[in-house]
């Protein structure tokens, strides 16, 4: 439980946004040409970190915008927070 | 068993005020070498070890817990056993352990408080009936009890649920497994650890893996807060942290950590002689033995490793809780508290070994795991010991998220999350 400021609209409460997950993995530009393990790789595999991790969210019930984040998985201290397109502002 | 437990060890011993018990497991400090270490003391881990010694004889074996004994996930679930999936892999898989748990305080000399109380499921809308039903008929073509329900006869089965047409989910009937129920989830990991103990197998505790040492594709040893241990099978059962170690050997798993809540009321007289689950609601109850309400809540939707969780998940839950069963409305909660629970894609565990030879995962049980903890232990040791896995594991592998053979769980087991 916490809040989130969301680059958009301000600080609300974690419950207005869906977690989207681990952060800046990249489609592939040539689907066709993928083999097994790297659909494996992009679609399952996680790093799934205890600590510093990169994450996608969005503000389900506010702006409904997705953007980053860099949160700390082990006390869910939010370090920034950077919209889609942006490189994360620190490691 | 040196010290075995009976009616009349119990009266010797309360002659003498219960003040000459032994202790039920030894506190070793860890040897230079064993033939295989199991990483993480909860009752998959213990009852891994437990059954590597019984049936493989492999008894020159350590568990390592970085804390101790059954103080993770194995101490914060809500205790159901129940076997009524619907795909096959994972009917074999929860039924060997369903059969496994009802011969389990004979087999450890441990009363472990099996309950078979059944477990309930709810359907609230006409697709949870058509779903529910279609499991039930699964379920008996593979050997498991499972009967239908019409709202008289869950009223009738559980007289305090609400069963009115106007609550915002009505009840339209439910599915019941008779021999489904609780145990005792503490006496599970201190009868296997009691149990292995007993065999050879050093439980070392306040010991936490700090690394995995590879010689290339194969494992030579854990380094932990106790100094470096050389072996050449190391098995995986951390649960929630299954991925930090994995990063250690540094390879990836199709896991994300997340924190499941629970909730125990304040002790009342017995009020609920079953297990009810709801799928729909997402709400479950049953009664401990010793009278709190036990509730099962559902899962943060983000990674978080505190053992916390949000307070709208558990607002949530009470709601549908309150609305099936409004004779709790005045009730206390007394305690709450998040275990951290690794979910596979597909909503099923892995009992695998991996590319590195050596190194074993047993890993993401998500949000349902204490059910299988005896069949889990019992077919993650024969997966060590033989280098391959039991037919009834071998679909669980980890190689089925390359090869896309999921065993989709998701929706289709009794509780989604």
């Amino acid at each position: 439980m916490f809040l989130i400021n969301c680059p958009y609209c301000g600080e609300r409460d974690q419950s207005e946004f869906t977690a989207g997950g681990e952060a800046h993995i990249v489609r592939p530009k040539q689907p066709t040409e993928l083999s097994d393990d790297q659909w494996a790789e992009f679609l399952f595999m996680r790093k799934n970190i205890k600590g510093v991790q990169l994450e996608r969210w969005n503000h389900a019930h506010g702006c409904r915008k997705w953007f980053n984040m860099v949160r700390d998985t082990s006390n869910d201290k939010i370090h920034a927070v950077y919209k889609m397109g942006e490189k994360p502002p620190i490691k | 068993m040196k010290n075995k437990y009976s009616i009349f060890s119990l009266i010797k011993n309360a002659f003498t005020d219960h003040e000459n018990w032994q202790r039920a497991w030894r506190d070793p400090l860890p040897k230079k070498e064993y033939d295989a270490v199991i990483v993480g003391g909860g009752g998959h881990g213990l009852a891994t070890a437990f059954y590597l010694a019984k049936k493989h004889n492999m008894k020159n074996i350590a568990v390592v817990e970085k804390s101790w004994i059954g103080g993770g996930n194995t101490g914060r679930n809500t205790t159901i056993i129940r076997s009524n999936y619907l795909w096959d892999a994972s009917a074999g898989l929860y039924d060997h352990a369903l059969k496994i748990w009802e011969g389990l305080s004979q087999e450890l000399n441990y009363n472990v408080m099996f309950s078979q109380r059944g477990v309930m499921n709810l359907a609230h809308n006409l697709q949870d009936v058509r779903d529910l039903k279609r499991r039930t008929h699964a379920n008996r073509l593979n050997g498991i009890d499972a009967v239908w329900l019409n709202t008289q006869e869950v009223k009738k089965f559980c007289p305090i649920i609400n069963t009115s047409p106007d609550i915002r989910y009505p009840v339209l009937g439910g599915t019941l497994q008779r021999r489904a129920g609780t145990a005792r989830h503490d006496a599970v990991a201190w009868g296997y650890a009691r149990g292995a103990d007993a065999m050879g197998v050093d439980i070392i505790q306040n010991c936490e893996v700090k690394g995995i040492k590879r010689n290339g594709d194969s494992v030579e040893g854990v380094e932990t807060t106790k100094g470096f241990i050389k072996t050449k099978k190391i098995g995986v059962v951390a649960a929630g942290h299954s991925s930090v170690i994995a990063n250690m050997a540094d390879i990836k798993l199709p896991l994300e950590s997340k924190p499941l809540q629970a909730l125990v009321s304040e002790p009342v007289k017995p009020i609920i002689d079953t297990v009810v689950m709801s799928n729909a609601v997402h709400a479950y109850v049953s009664q401990s033995d010793k009278g709190e309400l036990v509730i099962g809540a559902g899962t943060d939707s983000y990674v978080s490793y505190t053992q916390r969780g949000s307070h709208d998940v558990v607002e949530g839950t009470l709601k549908a809780i309150l609305e099936l069963y409004p004779i709790f409305s005045r009730m206390k909660m007394l305690r709450q508290w998040g275990g951290i629970v690794d979910i596979c894609p597909d909503a099923s565990p892995i009992i695998s070994k991996t590319h590195i030879k050596g190194l074993y995962f047993n890993c993401g049980w998500g949000t349902g795991g204490f059910k299988a903890t005896p069949g889990s232990g019992d077919l993650f040791a024969h997966t060590i010991a033989n280098d391959e896995p039991h037919k009834l594991n071998a679909d669980f592998n980890i190689n089925r998220f390359v090869s896309g053979d999921l065993v989709d769980e998701h929706g289709a087991a009794a509780v989604a999350h």
